[in-house]
């Protein structure tokens, strides 16, 4: 049997350590080295790339990284409840309702965010409508901004957060609502005082299904706010292809995985409990 | 309050789908702008004619397709072993993958491969995005296959002991035909995630193996193309019916 | 099979503790005993799922130490069946047989319809699991085994997902079997009725060690232990005897000869369909219990009356 185990597991063990574990161990290196003249890197080993993270230049796009997905997770977090609570409640076709809402997320992101790009670029839906009704005379710059970022990762991340919080109402027992209403709870009380509190392991594991992608988006930023909201990914994917500085990008990759680990380990240890 | 819930769903599940729906719509707009004028096959008839967009495609599925394969067995075997006997460090580099943002983990793999290529003399093409694919959907299939074991009655590999199969035969005649709907499950979200990256195959892909995604990107960027529309109709309903049809596929066995 | 000396420590607990035993070839011995008596990891043990801490399992004379399940002719059939869903039953009783490569498809089919006669299953070789019922099931977990010739079959409490009826039903098609066959049976159960009516020879176990082994009826009439004696059936501990209830006589008066004669008073009856408890107390304040045949059941019988019981009955003193 260990035999057969060892056979096994080794193809997972090479792909992880090859693919992932040395890549990520030649970005550490590199976060530490200097920018070579035509890119690349070269030694001297040092600090720098780190302590320029925290210049006021950057400091604004790291501000932006955490406030859009702070937004974006709340924003996922009221705009799902209901449809959450509206799935676990339904007496039949649970898993078609459930569904329905999952299966935009299995097709692809990219043109769930062009989407976005069409209805709201100056030549785009919302606008020709409106002026086609002549409610404007000129288009209103809907994209390009921090709230087309906001409606795109809203838009693209919505499943993450109604599947576990689905997943949670759905264990609630019935007879607490039961219970409550006997006592003399109206149904919004009932919401408020039971429903809630209870659901929060749910809310927490959309939350942060939802936060940790947010935070480090690259493509929504990029296509919906133009080069007018940069966050973190856009960052680094800048610092690796035109500014050609891969250590400092190296160094921001890391800060933005030992954040998200942050998070995880903090959000986990709390509660003990396998997210996956 | 459940008419309001009725309500709120509706609309949810409007803004979810209309998007979309739009979308496809003026797919068949005569005009390039997003105003009516006219019903057209035409864009659908450029991607067909565009020699790119056949190239990026036929790219991404071959890509998908050995990503797919590759990572299914690898991440099969894997969660097997797993579900026997745990092992934290495989566990937690599985999740720490899933948890990497992608731009990280693209950045991480072009710095390997440009550092192994200094010995290797080779360059970044289909391979390269093959492997890449492989690293990031590989936890997913781990984690699906170790869901499905959960709910497996280690008792049936117990009775095939018993009855005289050695531990591989155990694997290959109980477990494996009890974990085929778990393994396509697997399958199917492995190969839905490899066609549509973007962001990592974008970092780990050569000039001459663009991808459809990257093809759609270009031309998102470039600005109005109604082209984009009718890959994003074609892609939508082919994935979504893929998606219905194992769905249905599945329940059908489970019956 | 033999055991000698068998242990099994687990990290928080004994779970086997030194048991002894020898099973000749062709008997039902049954092992019972309490939850977490350790008669399941016994069993586990001799399949070959457990590796023993200590002591030796000799199966023909040879042990059976380092051995893989596959590699022991025992075979088991588990309390829940553990059919593979995925295969019909008639791929499913061949599946020993197919991984062993020794026998020609055609001598595999033979087999296969052979045992499935034999156990009644006919016509359900292409059937899966699900499709059967749970009575069917059973069968075909035993088919499965038996068409393996064990030299030992091993029986996890095989009767307990069964309803009572159909309980009983299969239990004595179960005895008829082993009989018709002649494999040694080691059958666990907790349930005294099952071992008493079905075993050959039986063992009483408890946290770990075997309380007591031989037939059914040594057992039952010369117990052991206190713990032996109340298992398989009541006990009235009166006097410093041990009586049975069934053996517990009760009149108004007592007998001529009052040489075992108690006063009591009754205190409640249960009727059970084809005999009654009568619930009495002594004089000392201790209860008893008498098993009464229904048509000898007198509502009269209550308040004040005599019991009394032949000294034969009694349960021989038991030193502990």
């Amino acid at each position: 049997m260990r035999r057969l185990r060892i056979t096994f597991l080794t193809p997972a063990a090479l792909v992880t350590l090859a693919l992932f574990a040395i890549p990520m161990g030649i970005v550490v290196a590199y976060s530490l080295l200097s920018r070579g003249a035509y890119g690349g890197v070269v030694l001297p080993w040092t600090l720098d790339n780190y302590s320029r993270v925290f210049d006021p230049l950057y400091g604004q796009i790291v501000w932006r990284s955490l406030w859009i997905a702070a937004v974006s997770t709340l924003l996922c977090l009221v705009l799902g409840f209901p449809i959450a609570l509206y799935i676990a409640r339904a007496q039949r076709r649970r898993a078609l309702l459930l569904n329905l809402v999952m299966l935009p997320f299995w097709t692809s992101f990219l043109i769930r965010t062009y989407a976005w790009m069409f209805l709201l670029r100056d030549t785009g839906l919302v606008n020709s409508a409106l002026e086609s009704l002549h409610l404007i005379r000129n288009p209103l710059p809907l994209l390009f901004n921090d709230g087309a970022v906001i409606l795109g990762l809203v838009y693209g991340y919505l499943p993450f957060m109604v599947l576990p919080l689905y997943a949670t109402l759905e264990k609630l027992d019935p007879a607490l609502i039961d219970a409550a209403q006997d006592l003399g709870a109206t149904p919004w009380v009932t919401l408020w005082k039971i429903v809630v509190p209870l659901s929060r392991s749910g809310m927490l594991a959309g939350g942060l299904l939802v936060f940790i992608p947010c935070l480090g988006a690259y493509l929504t930023p990029d296509l919906l706010g133009g080069g007018k909201s940069v966050m973190v990914g856009n960052l680094v994917q800048n610092q690796f292809t035109t500014a050609r500085d891969w250590p400092f990008g190296s160094a921001v990759s890391l800060l933005l995985m030992a954040a998200v680990l942050l998070l995880v380990l903090r959000i986990l240890g709390r509660r003990e409990q396998t997210l996956l | 309050m459940k008419r309001f819930l009725s309500v709120y769903a509706a609309g949810i599940y409007a803004f979810l789908y209309l998007p979309l729906f739009v979308l496809a719509v003026f797919s068949f707009n005569s005009s390039k702008f997003a105003v009516w004028r006219g019903f057209t096959w035409h864009w659908y008839l450029d991607c067909f004619h565009s020699q790119a967009l056949i190239e990026a495609t036929a790219h991404s599925l071959i890509i998908a397709i050995c990503a797919t394969v590759f990572s299914t067995v690898i991440g099969t075997l894997a969660g097997y072993s797993l579900w026997k006997r745990r092992l934290p460090w495989l566990t937690n580099s599985l999740y720490l993958t899933l948890l990497t943002p992608e731009i990280v983990t693209g950045i991480s793999l072009l710095a390997f491969f440009q550092w192994i290529f200094r010995f290797l003399h080779w360059h970044l093409g289909l391979h390269t995005v093959i492997l890449a694919h492989i690293s990031f959907s590989l936890a997913y299939v781990v984690i699906v296959i170790l869901a499905r074991l959960r709910t497996f009655d280690p008792a049936l590999e117990e009775a095939a002991l018993d009855l005289g199969a050695n531990e591989w035969q155990v694997f290959r005649y109980v477990t494996v035909p009890n974990l085929l709907p778990g393994i396509a499950a697997a399958a199917l979200l492995c190969f839905t995630v490899s066609f549509d990256d973007y962001v990592i195959t974008s970092l780990v892909a050569g000039v001459d193996s663009e991808t459809l995604p990257m093809v759609i990107y270009a031309m998102a960027r470039k600005g109005v193309n109604p082209m984009v529309n009718a890959l994003s109709a074609m892609i939508t309903f082919g994935l979504g019916a893929l998606i219905l049809l194992a769905g249905r596929f599945q329940k059908e066995e489970s019956a | 099979m033999e055991l000698r000396a068998l242990t099994k420590h687990y990290s928080t607990h004994h779970a086997v503790n030194g048991i002894s035993l020898a099973l000749e070839r062709g008997e039902f011995f049954s092992l019972i005993g309490p939850s977490g008596c350790g008669k399941t990891t016994t069993l586990r043990l001799i399949a070959g799922f457990e590796t023993p801490t200590a002591g030796e399992i000799l199966l023909n004379g040879k042990s059976v130490a380092g051995m893989k399940p596959y590699q022991r002719n025992v075979s088991t059939v588990f309390q829940n069946y553990a059919l593979f869903p995925h295969l019909p039953v008639s791929r499913n009783v061949a599946f020993g047989l197919e991984r062993r490569g020794r026998s020609s498809s055609s001598a595999i089919a033979d087999k296969v319809r052979n045992v499935l006669a034999l156990v009644r299953l006919e016509g359900k070789e292409d059937r899966l699991p699900n499709q059967i019922s749970g009575g069917e099931r059973q069968r075909a977990a035993l088919a499965r085994s038996l068409v393996l010739e064990p030299d030992v079959l091993l029986l996890d409490e095989p009767l307990s997902a069964l309803d009572p009826k159909l309980r009983k039903q299969v239990r004595s098609e179960l005895k008829s079997l082993q009989r018709r066959v002649g494999i040694t049976f080691l059958f666990i159960t907790h349930d005294q009725e099952e071992a008493l009516s079905l075993s050959d020879r039986m063992a009483v176990m408890n946290h770990g060690k075997i309380e007591q082994a031989g037939s059914p009826k040594e057992i039952y009439q010369r117990p052991k232990s206190r713990f032996a004696a109340e298992f398989l059936g009541e006990v009235n501990w009166i006097g410093g005897a041990g009586i049975r209830p069934e053996s517990v006589r009760i009149s108004r008066d007592g007998p001529a000869d009052a040489a075992r004669c108690f006063s009591a008073t009754v205190t409640g009856s249960t009727y059970l369909g084809n005999c009654v408890h009568v619930q009495m107390r002594l004089a000392d304040g201790a209860s008893c219990i008498a098993q009464v045949p229904q048509r000898e059941f007198h509502r009269e019988a209550s308040g004040a009356v005599h019991i009394w019981w032949n000294a034969t009955d009694e349960l021989p003193p038991i030193e502990e």
